[in-house]
């Protein structure tokens, strides 16, 4: 009997990790304010939620984004027929400029180095695909993002060789440690093709200094291997430190361009994970003729290049939407981790993302994997949160976890955080510090009112919305 | 830079074809009636543009589908936050109906069972991924779309061992082709895991006989293989015989529910049917839910934009439009191509009896100076920059027969279609062939065709092997090579 492909029937699509049982937990039990006051709360999906009524004003001044005038109506036919895999020249032009935004202007994009791919997830595959041959490797510094096992590895046949990063540096990024990954990869006998780095990181939420990115160049131009630069958080960078990108970097190192690529999205930075607009821009020109052959497996719908085009091309909005989230963000974080100290829960200090790198070391059992696990199905379970543990992120200790804080509507934070504060109360009172709890300060006033839009977790009919951080959800299985 | 995968640095995305340096040719001097009337026209370009005046009164009528609203209340934020790979529910159903009404409802399709992917050129992709391995081959009756050979090897490392068809029987598939075609494969050492056919034709516009579905579900029945079956112009079968799908003749044979049954996939497309390519929609219908699994893992990496399910699935669920525009769809495709193939008789230019596609078949080998490729290049090259018409070589579609090429009329109005045969009369009459007589040159050919088929290896005559150039030997080719700069228009819409 003739099988399928061994790809096929493999695990490299990574959805069989014990880390999903957060997601069933949450899929058999989703919480809703009205509904299901006790259900499980999603804080294990890294989405921008908070500035949707920006856009939705923006949308009904603007009908002929969504070619719904006369005039629209008449552009349909140009449109439903564009599909040529260089993209639409306003679209790359719009989003060229919207990048260069993000970057406070300081770098100036090309519109003909960007070619689109399917969300940063085909994306990132297809850079794989380019830069790297089955059984060669790429260097990712950990922790990182879970989707990386799958969008790197899996039809692509590459490696992937961890860059350990510790908490005692921050979890920064060292020569050290890229030497040290190198190295293992040659004693393995793996080709080290490049090196990944996501920048804002995922889960961190952190960015790298100057300084760092400058090493990091260094590093990969002696080796002369690839660096990859996933900057799919740029825009939500809230507070100082600025975020400074690889394609500044290399304003001021001495480097060979053709070993640098970017890959973007407007799946975190914008919110739009549905529009599926994944970027890649390469500074190496045989890097973008082919990948721009290879968009064809994922090309942006040209219904949403126009509608992305026509949105980024109005200055006086793109800079009110960047001023705005980055506020949002601010002041969700600031809330969020203020509210986590006052029980004595830390988290890494950081500036950016849609997520916290939450401390939870206090609380293991002891310093294992597995009590990081006990530790995660409690908080899953009795707590009613799904975050992510920080083995899923492969991160090299125990006792971290990626808690989302951008996907939720304020009154359900104010949920959520209660439910942390009575668990640490009722579990733990030995690691709240005697000053908080002579303080009393676990009164926290609801400094936010509650949202008018209470419909956000139903599901109007024929519209199911399950969420996870890949950019699919593993849990809605394919119904057969 | 050689620091690039091997797959970077290949030929395998094909794009050195004639097929494609037709386009580009055409792209520096694009026909049009007003600016460029002296222009080359594009009639290598299988796209459906005949219908979508049709598409503009439905969404003026209905302003939610384009403004993502419902019941005129902004959706917005629930479509731009939808990711989910199992895709919108009401845009598979829609999607399942509108393919079980082209097939006169004969069979039915579970939503369930559908992927959506980034257009056909994706589904294809990932089939390959599910079902084969790198080094294993799928069999293809040729003539085929040339975009099969980025899409079905590039990535995936599969290869393709041709099934040769010849114009003694209509390029029918038959037994003894197969079983050639899988004896060649048996002979490179590769496994084969499926058959691959496009029903109806691209490039032939034809529909597959009841028999030759036999044929082949007897075939992957008896070897344990899959078969694919792209049926992405299952919509603009315009006359009889009406479209079968093999679904329908597993039906027939009762063999639903079987073993066979789960190795029977269905690739489709809204980009010829509804002439909506810039769009991305593509599926895969498979009856396996092992498939059907991973395939929707796979989606991840080209899944169909949010806002472009959601304006489709308020499209396809609104059957009385599907249905009228289905039918005037037909009628529209059956006057071009009648137009197309009595232009082109009263050249003295014949094409393959055609039923169903957005092309023509045509037979010009009694224009080529000799039975060769080469010929069909000279002629081809001719024909692009003196009768200023793109069209596509046999050859690029591996026809083994040189002479014959694809002609596409649905991407043009009624009066370019008459300018383009007008060209061609002249150009015939100047060659001064039109006097002689197609029964006179059929047996020249029968003569001819002793030599050169054993002259021919079966072997596709772009032979490759795993990842390496594209060879093609003829003397032009340098100057085609020279225009590897060129932007090239996407294939996709072949």
């Amino acid at each position: 009997m003739v099988s399928m492909s061994k790809i096929a029937t493999g695990n490299g699509h990574g959805e069989n990790s014990p880390y999903f049982d957060g997601w069933k937990a949450y899929e058999t039990n989703p919480f809703h304010p009205i509904d299901r006051p006790d259900g499980v709360i999603q804080m294990g999906l890294a989405e921008n939620q908070l500035c949707f009524e920006l856009i939705k004003k923006w949308l009904m001044e603007h009908p002929e984004a969504s070619l719904c005038t006369a005039e629209g109506v008449n552009r349909f036919k140009e449109t439903a027929l564009f599909q040529d895999y260089h993209g639409m020249p306003e679209f790359r032009q719009a989003v060229a400029k919207f990048m260069g935004k993000v970057r406070g202007d300081r770098v100036k994009f090309d519109p003909d180095r960007i070619v689109m791919s399917g969300g940063a997830t085909g994306a990132h595959e297809m850079v794989a695909f380019c830069l790297a041959d089955p059984g060669e490797a790429l260097l990712v510094p950990t922790p990182y993002y879970p989707g990386f096992d799958r969008d790197l590895r899996w039809r692509t046949g590459v490696e992937l060789v961890p860059v350990i990063c510790e908490s005692s540096h921050n979890f920064q990024i060292t020569r050290t440690a890229m030497e040290a990954a190198y190295e293992k990869a040659q004693e393995a006998n793996l080709k080290v093709k490049g090196l990944l780095i996501t920048n804002p990181s995922n889960p961190l939420g952190t960015i790298m200094d100057r300084e760092t990115l400058k090493s990091i160049v260094k590093f990969i131009n002696e080796k002369n291997i690839h660096l990859i630069g996933d900057e799919i958080y740029a825009a939500t960078v809230f507070k100082d430190p600025e975020f400074v990108s690889i394609s500044e970097v290399i304003q001021e190192v001495e480097c060979n361009h053709d070993l640098i690529h970017i890959v973007y999205s407007l799946s975190k930075d914008m919110g739009f994970p549905g529009f599926r607009v994944g970027i890649v821009y390469s500074y190496n020109d045989a890097v973008v003729n082919c990948a721009r052959k290879m968009s064809s497996y994922g090309l942006v719908s040209s219904q949403t290049q126009h509608l992305i085009a026509t949105m980024l091309n109005d200055d006086d909005f793109l800079h009110n939407f960047i001023m705005e989230s980055k506020e949002q963000l601010f002041k969700r974080h600031k809330y969020f981790t203020w509210s986590l100290s006052q029980v004595g829960i830390g988290s890494l200090k950081s500036n950016g993302g849609l997520f916290i790198w939450m401390d939870l070391r206090k609380l293991l059992k002891e310093k294992t994997f597995d009590a990081e696990m006990d530790l995660w199905r409690v908080i899953i379970n009795e707590v009613k949160l799904n975050v992510s543990p920080g083995s899923s992120f492969h991160c090299h200790e125990p006792g971290w976890f990626r808690v989302c804080f951008a996907n939720m509507e304020d009154n359900t934070m104010e949920v959520a955080l209660s439910r942390i504060r009575s668990f640490i109360l009722k579990n733990n009172e030995s690691i709240v510090p005697r000053k908080l709890c002579r303080r009393s300060s676990l009164k926290l006033s609801l400094s936010r009112s509650l949202s008018r839009r209470m419909d956000d977790f139903m599901s109007p009919a024929g519209i199911m919305s399950p969420h996870s951080p890949l950019p699919q959800s593993p849990l809605v299985r394919a119904r057969t | 830079m050689g620091l690039l995968s091997r797959k970077a640095t290949c030929n395998t995305h094909g794009q050195d074809s004639s097929y494609f340096l037709g386009w580009q040719e055409y792209e520096k001097n694009p026909y049009n009636e007003v600016n460029n009337p002296n222009g080359i026209i594009q009639m290598g370009l299988a796209e459906n543009q005949l219908c979508l005046d049709l598409l503009e009164p439905w969404l003026m009528k209905n302003p939610d589908a384009l403004g993502l609203k419902r019941d005129g209340i902004s959706i917005f934020k629930e479509l731009a936050l939808f990711q989910d790979y199992n895709g919108f529910p009401a845009f598979k159903r829609a999607l399942a109906d509108f393919m079980g009404e082209i097939r006169g409802n004969k069979v039915s399709f579970d939503p369930n069972h559908v992927v959506l992917t980034a257009g056909a050129t994706s589904a294809n992709e990932t089939l390959m991924f599910c079902l084969a391995d790198q080094g294993d081959a799928f069999l293809l009756p040729t003539p085929y779309y040339p975009g099969f050979d980025r899409d079905l090897r590039w990535r995936t490392g599969v290869e393709i061992v041709p099934i040769h068809c010849t114009s003694s029987n209509g390029f029918k598939v038959t037994l003894p082709a197969i079983e050639q075609a899988y004896r060649q494969a048996q002979k490179r050492k590769l496994r084969v895991k499926g058959v691959l056919i496009t029903n109806p034709s691209n490039p032939l516009g034809t529909t597959m006989a009841r028999d030759e579905l036999d044929l082949l579900i007897n075939f992957i029945e008896d070897r344990q293989i899959h078969l694919i079956s792209d049926e992405i112009y299952s919509g603009t079968v315009f006359t009889s015989p009406s479209f079968v799908s093999v679904m329908e003749v597993l039906k027939d044979r009762n063999l639903d529910q079987t073993q066979v049954w789960e190795r029977v996939h269905i690739v489709y497309s809204l980009s010829k049917d509804l002439g909506l390519p810039g769009f991305r929609v593509g599926a895969i219908y498979s009856n396996d839910p092992v498939v059907v699994s991973a395939a929707t893992k796979m989606s991840s990496f080209g899944l169909v934009s949010s806002q472009t399910q959601y304006l489709l699935s308020a499209m396809l669920l609104d059957k009385k439009f599907t249905k009228e525009y289905m039918s005037e769809n037909h009628k529209r495709l059956q006057k071009q191509q009648k137009d197309l193939v009595s232009g082109l008789e009263k050249a003295g230019i014949r094409c393959l009896d055609s039923n169903a596609g957005l092309f023509c078949w045509v037979d010009m080998r009694h224009l080529l100076k000799s039975n060769t490729f080469e010929a069909e290049m000279e002629l081809w090259q001719k024909i692009i920059y003196h009768v200023k018409i793109n069209i596509s070589p046999g050859s690029s579609c591996h026809c083994i027969e040189p002479g014959w090429f694809r002609v596409c009329f649905a991407n043009m109005s009624e009066s370019t279609l008459k300018l383009a045969i007008q060209r061609l009369k002249s150009f015939v009459s100047s060659i001064g062939m039109k006097s002689q007589s197609h029964q006179e040159l059929k047996s020249l050919r029968r003569k001819a065709r002793n030599n050169w088929v054993f002259r021919l290896s079966l072997q596709s005559f772009y032979d490759r092997e795993q990842d390496t150039t594209t060879k093609v030997s003829f003397s032009y080719r340098p100057h085609f090579m020279s225009l590897s700069n060129i932007a090239a228009t996407l294939d996709a819409a072949a």
